[in-house]
């Protein structure tokens, strides 16, 4: 009886064996008909020792896993939809010859790698990385200094770029680019990139519906982000500090900013966010803080600014002409030289609930909002706007006299710009 | 010169007002960092109250010192003493003891709230640098009235309007110049016109440190460079010297030649 058991398991092992190595061949010839995506490593003692190469060999979905080294390659072409993916950086080393690495085909992804050495040129934008009429990119964990553009999108769609770092060295305007570029994009995510030292941090241009967070924007020679002739796009939780000037936002309509902070965009004519035609925006959550002017305002309308703050900021808002139907509700105004500064008497804003720290009121029906109406416009600013260099008086004993009896009744600044319900604490 | 200086300050030490001078800046100084734990907040605050507070306790304490110690002087001056020396003796030890007041009564509790570990520790020392110089120079000042008026409600109502001169009424004169001339280029006038006070003067001295350099230069290259550069500060801190400077010369000069 034993003998028979031991032989009914032999057949019973042999039969499971024979099973595994049908479903393996299965397998096989199914990845064979279906076009199974194969790995290409590069490496620099490899057979394939470029990303060319690898390219040229690599098949539709395929992935090309590039080791650790230095390639110096440039006028790299993705044409086919392949994963690029690198092990603990490699460096591609264009040597300043061009453009690096340009995608032109959809489904493409590169993750991973070291780009450094973009050629600059007077007169094409060589980029780091150009993705060129694609969909459904991917670039992310890419690392980028040396560079003349960064990652420049074009007429691209339906694509991410996600946890980039981006490091330039721009000394000049005329001679630098911009860290992410996006031009005639669409349904783009651009994510927890950290750029810093470029012209502009990241730079749209007829691009809609954008969504740009978490992104951390230092140090650029002009804007840290820059909007041009773009509508529908959000931009959330991103840190603007120390640009030339913070944000841009030019020509754009229904533009959705977000728990930004711009801080320390501090410089003779910087500000934190610039607002230039602008149309149907709403600004929350926003948080300004030492920057020399906060926002910029010019000729924008129907914009709601809700819960933001102002916090030691040269002028917080600065107005300049041609804005109408403005909302400006529960802001905390805090410390500013100048809360809000209007180069006209004509008030079309409604600025409402807001809390202001130089507020001197009092509230007796202890309603949290203030018996007395605040203007906030000081007759110092009007001066200022007037005959600029009057600033050298700022602080002055006369200058808070002359303020205070302003207040008291109103002759020079617009009569009817006044919080009529000023917060008597702070908004959270 | 040493020993009347060392008689003046150690009369003064003495005396109730030195004590409420220190006290009351004790207080300012314990009471602001209590409200608001802010060292460069507290450091604005202070600025305003020293730039238009120091010149008129210096000016009134000057001028009332030297109409108290008149009989004294007088004595003096029958002895085989140098004139000059009397008067610079009495007017440092005037200087000295308010500067020693400020110095310390502010200086006490910044030091105590952690002022060596905050960033705000140059603006400070410069906020000290400038309320010792406004002290220096509205005392000079104040002495100078004194000495060129016997009568002394003359002298103290002289020496109230310098005060509020300096304070108030300068600005709005180059308030109101800066707005009758605005379609010439006014960055140098503006510039010189804060020279010619010492009081705007430490005022923009301190606010160059503070808020107002970005907003400054907001409005030209003019004020940026002047402004934004080492050059500047030193301009302004070497015409801070100057205001010292010349109201001594004159007392030394007045105080040679004046009859009693």
């Amino acid at each position: 009886m034993e003998r028979i058991e031991v032989i009914f398991k032999q057949i019973g092992t042999a039969l499971r064996i024979i099973f595994l190595y049908k479903i393996v061949f299965l397998i096989a010839c199914f990845s064979i008909t279906t076009g199974w995506a194969k790995t290409i490593t590069v490496c620099n003692t490899c057979d394939i020792a470029s990303l060319k190469k690898a390219i040229a060999v690599a098949e539709a979905e395929d992935t090309i896993f590039i080791k650790k080294g230095t390639y110096k390659e440039f006028n790299i072409v993705v044409d086919k939809p392949l994963t690029i993916k690198g092990e603990n950086f490699p460096v591609i080393d264009g040597e300043d010859q061009g453009e690096i690495i340009r995608i032109t085909s959809d489904n493409v992804t590169i993750d991973g790698l070291f780009i450094i050495n973009v050629g600059t040129s007077y007169t094409s934008d060589h980029a780091a990385i150009r993705v060129v009429k694609s969909e459904k990119f991917l670039i992310q964990n890419v690392v980028l200094e040396k560079l003349f553009f960064g990652i420049y999108l074009e007429k691209s769609n339906n694509g991410k770029v996600y946890h980039n770092k981006i490091i330039g060295d721009a000394q000049d305007e005329y001679n630098s680019g911009n860290g992410i570029q996006l031009w005639y994009c669409k349904n783009v995510i651009v994510g927890r990139n950290i750029v810093q030292k470029t012209r502009d941090g990241i730079y749209l241009e007829f691009s809609d519906n954008i969504t740009i967070d978490n992104n951390i924007s230092t140090e650029n020679l002009r804007y840290g982000l820059h909007f041009m002739f773009s509508n529908d796009d959000v931009y959330t939780n991103n840190t603007f500090e120390n640009n030339g000037a913070g944000v841009a936002v030019m020509f754009s309509k229904r533009i959705k900013m977000l728990n930004n902070t711009f801080h320390k965009n501090w410089g003779t004519a910087a500000f934190g966010l610039l607002l230039k035609e602008i149309n149907d925006a709403e600004i929350s959550g926003n948080t300004f803080e030492e920057n020399t002017v906060g926002i910029n305002i010019e000729g924008s309308n129907r914009i709601t600014y809700h819960k933001n703050n102002f916090i030691r900021n040269g002028y917080a808002i600065k107005v300049l002409g041609a804005c109408y139907t403005n909302v400006f509700e529960y802001n905390n105004f805090l410390y500013n030289s100048f809360d809000i500064s209007y180069n006209s008497r004509i008030n079309d804003n409604v600025f409402a609930n807001n809390y202001w720290s130089s507020y001197t009121g009092y509230d007796l029906d202890r309603d949290g909002i203030g018996d007395i109406p605040y203007r906030p416009v000081k007759l110092f600013s009007y001066i200022v706007n007037r005959t600029p260099e009057t600033i050298i008086l700022m602080r002055s004993l006369f200058i808070d006299i002359i303020d205070f009896s302003e207040k008291v009744s109103p002759v020079f600044t617009p009569d009817n710009l006044v919080d009529e319900r000023p917060k008597m604490k702070k908004i959270k | 010169m040493f020993k009347i200086l060392k008689y003046s300050f150690f009369d003064l030490i003495r005396s109730r007002w030195s004590y409420v001078y220190l006290f009351f800046y004790l207080a300012l100084g314990f009471v602001l960092l209590f409200l608001n734990n802010d060292l460069s907040k507290a450091v604005i605050t202070l600025m305003n109250v020293i730039i238009i507070l120091v010149p008129l306790i210096g000016t009134i304490f000057g001028v009332m010192y030297y109409y108290d110690s008149k009989e004294f002087t007088e004595l003096l001056l029958a002895q085989p003493v140098k004139r000059a020396s009397i008067f610079l003796g009495q007017y440092l030890g005037v200087a000295i003891s308010l500067s020693l007041s400020l110095l310390i009564g502010l200086g006490l509790p910044f030091i105590l709230y952690g002022l060596f570990q905050s960033s705000a520790i140059w603006d400070f020392v410069l906020l000290l640098v400038t309320g010792t110089f406004l002290t220096l120079i509205f005392t000079g000042l104040a002495f100078n009235i004194a000495l060129y008026n016997e009568n002394k409600i003359k002298g103290f109502s002289y020496a109230i309007l310098l005060w509020l001169f300096m304070a108030v009424i300068y600005d709005g004169l180059f308030l109101m110049s800066l707005i009758l001339l605005e379609e010439y280029p006014l960055d140098t006038f503006s510039i010189g016109a804060t020279l010619f006070n010492p009081i705007d003067l430490s005022r923009i001295l301190i606010l160059l440190k503070l808020d107002i350099s970005a907003l400054l230069g907001y409005t030209g290259a003019v004020f940026q460079k002047f402004f934004g550069t080492g050059l500047g500060f030193l301009m302004a801190l070497s015409a801070l010297a100057l205001w010292v400077a010349l109201p001594l010369l004159n007392i030394y000069r007045k105080s040679r030649k004046k009859d009693f």
